[in-house]
């Protein structure tokens, strides 16, 4: 078990024919996902390194049965790609795009909630982030595969390259990960921490679970405050940003401490209260998993 | 990217929402004139993109044309320094000159994001002139807060709600409403992230005007909105931060003596904490990002540099998709072209690891190699104490 993507999953890739959408998808498809369609407009029904090509989501879907989406789509047009893939009946869109307009996001969002409303469930990882990956199963994203192993720890966290040195950590110390989701840097996303806090609850094959978050916003506190009433998997956390300056941007958008709220002391704090073991380095991750799963 | 009060409130009147009439200047002569056009009673505010002028002396009421040029030339070229600036301060370089109004009642009115529920925000209060933050903090229930669905936009009752919850009355509803509506579709249509008008005006004769105006704009959004990119005053920001960003880096000085360079923001503020936790303090944030080549590692370095506090230098790379050979090669070509005068610790892993070590090994250059983030961060922390 493991959470939203697995053997079966059927990929198709938003922006196939960029350079970026064709290295990832290749290294995706080389992981051992189903790449099985990319959609750029105008070259629909051409072959791209093996892929069938499509003009629009809706005839990769018919053709295919894809039934998740990564898109490298550039920003201005990002945010169309998303409500694009959400409309044809895609159930998990992972895109990986940065620098999407804010507003692009809140009005693709209030078309995503509208259709979960309605029963037709769709779910947006990101945007602004590495994707998802099932370690030996499915790899979504851009993260390097090779740091993974499949096991039970599951990783959720709003930054790239600290998943993956909390993912290097939990490998070298043979604590294999069950699905590790980035859920993005940016101020509105699709999956919050608690979505994924919820799905891991009731995946079997996962154990505990790190959380990495870092300053802006009140994700994490709403996360601390789900756990305390709703979670008894052990939770191990890191924020990032402790030494930031207020009303800096930190790198990602969403990385901001406003108007006195949003420091990494605050959500220390509420994760603390929330019963989640809180480490003050990063190069404490891995080793606090191990001694909360008495290993 | 911020602007100054002059501008946010040249783009509000745009929109409809009333300002204050008023020219900006750089001269006190000019000031003098802008004055007599305004009937001789004149305010002076400095324009720096920071808050609380007022308290610093940037705000100042003049009686006469010849009081707001000798107020002009007081302020002018003044290093402001207010709760906002730092201690180090901003000069003025321009002057807003407007209108004196007869104040009734000073309100808050602001639009934002609201993270949770990814829609905008409408927040008012009767205590105008008072940090938000602080009327929160003091009177949470003084705040009235209302959502806005991005894709319906505002409807009147909306903004009727926001004008009854200030207490306005008779014909100051109506002007009040038509003001809250014109602040919000400025703040769509603009792609701002903040539209603040502390304090809103209520005057004696019932008018309704932003007094003050702060606006903030999503920098992912700039590429839609050329004039307001046109706005950005470089003065305002920090001359590394202003070259990073042409070479497309992310970097933001901060006070320490260790300078730091890793690929990330997650990996580059965790890093910052590391280096704290080790005992040493973190001169900058710096990410070079996922796909960066070697001019841009080399630029990094220079600009890491650059800033005079740095006694030592942590690079910390994970790569993904970042190849470490890449940033190998950028920091050796760095070194060789600008010199090295102190201690580099480097930390590689990812992609292409062996080859990145070692191209740094055989460089013959004096660079520490650490395993791992602790090891890193503590090999640093020593350099530096061991320069110093």
């Amino acid at each position: 078990m493991s959470i939203w993507v697995g053997k079966e999953t059927r990929l198709l890739v938003q922006g196939l024919t960029g350079r970026e959408g064709t290295f990832h998808a290749l290294a995706c498809r080389d992981y051992g996902t189903k790449v099985v369609a990319g959609v750029t407009p105008g070259k629909g029904g051409t072959t791209h390194e093996g892929i069938p090509v499509f003009d629009t989501v809706e005839g990769a879907v018919r053709e295919t049965g894809a039934d998740a989406s990564m898109i490298f789509v550039p920003p201005p047009f990002a945010a169309d790609a998303i409500v694009e893939a959400a409309d044809a009946g895609v159930k998990l869109i992972a895109c990986i795009t940065e620098g999407i307009p804010i507003d692009d996001m809140m009005r693709a969002k209030a078309f995503l909630d509208r259709r979960n409303a309605s029963g037709k469930a769709v779910r947006l990882i990101g945007p602004n982030c590495p994707g998802i990956i099932t370690p030996g199963e499915c790899k979504i994203g851009i993260m390097p595969g090779r740091i993974h192993r499949p096991g039970s720890v599951g990783v959720i966290s709003r930054s790239g390259t600290l998943t993956y040195e909390a993912v290097d950590q939990l490998t070298r110390l043979s604590l294999g990960q069950s699905t590790v989701i980035g859920i993005g840097g940016d101020p509105v996303n699709g999956t919050s921490f608690i979505d994924c806090l919820k799905a891991f609850k009731d995946d079997a094959q996962t154990e505990a679970i790190v959380l990495i978050g870092e300053i802006g916003g009140m994700a994490e506190e709403e996360a601390a405050c789900w756990v305390m009433g709703n979670l008894k998997k052990p939770v191990v956390s890191f924020i990032a940003g402790q030494t930031a300056p207020p009303g800096r941007r930190m790198g990602h958008a969403g990385a901001i401490i406003s108007g006195g709220s949003g420091t990494a002391a605050e959500k220390m704090k509420a994760l603390e209260a929330g019963g989640i073991s809180v480490v003050r380095s990063p190069a404490d991750i891995g080793s606090k998993i191990r001694e909360v799963l008495g290993r | 990217m911020k602007v100054h009060e002059y501008q946010a409130k040249s783009i509000l009147a745009r929109y409809g929402v009333s300002v204050p009439r008023g020219e900006v200047t750089d001269s006190p002569a000019q000031a003098r004139e802008i004055a007599k056009r305004l009937g001789g009673r004149a305010v002076v505010k400095a324009q720096i993109h920071a808050g609380g002028r007022g308290k610093g002396g940037g705000v100042k009421l003049a009686q006469t044309p010849d009081e707001a040029h000798d107020l002009a030339k007081r302020i002018l070229g003044m290093t402001l320094v207010t709760p906002q600036t730092g201690p180090a301060g901003k000069v003025v370089q321009k002057v807003l000159v407007e209108e004196a109004l007869d104040i009734a009642r000073e309100l808050y009115l602001s639009i934002t994001l609201d993270r949770s529920r990814g829609v905008p925000v409408v927040m008012a209060s009767q205590a105008g002139g008072m940090e938000i933050e602080e009327v929160a903090a003091k009177d949470p229930g003084a705040i009235v807060r209302v959502g806005v669905d991005p894709a319906l936009g505002m409807y009147p009752f909306q903004a009727r709600q926001i004008a009854f919850a200030l207490q306005l009355t008779g014909d100051s509803v109506r002007k009040g409403t038509a003001l809250v509506q014109s602040l919000f579709r400025a703040y769509l249509e603009t792609d701002a992230s903040l539209a603040e008008i502390n304090p809103l005006l209520l005057t004696k004769q019932g008018d309704v005007l932003a007094l003050d105006a702060k606006m903030t704009f999503d920098d992912n959004a700039l590429f839609r909105h050329p004039d307001i990119k046109e706005m950005r005053d470089l003065s305002e920001e920090d001359p590394l931060e202003v070259e990073a960003s042409r070479f497309g880096l992310n970097y933001i000085k901060l006070d320490g003596n260790v300078g730091c360079m890793v690929n990330g923001a997650g990996l580059a503020m965790g890093t910052m904490d590391l280096v704290k936790l080790a005992g040493g303090a973190p001169a900058n944030f710096l990410d070079v990002g996922g796909g960066a080549n070697e001019e841009q590692v080399k630029n990094a370095f220079r600009i890491i540099l650059s800033d005079k506090n740095v006694r030592a230098i942590l690079i910390n790379i994970f790569g993904g998709i970042m190849r470490c050979d890449i940033i190998a090669k950028g920091v050796v070509a760095a070194v060789r072209e600008m010199g090295l005068s102190i201690p580099v610790v480097v930390r590689l892993e990812g992609t292409n690891v062996d080859q990145g070590k070692a191209i740094l090994r055989e460089s013959g250059l004096k660079i520490t190699p650490a395993d791992g983030l602790a090891d890193a961060a503590k090999k640093v922390v020593e350099a530096v104490k061991g320069a110093a």
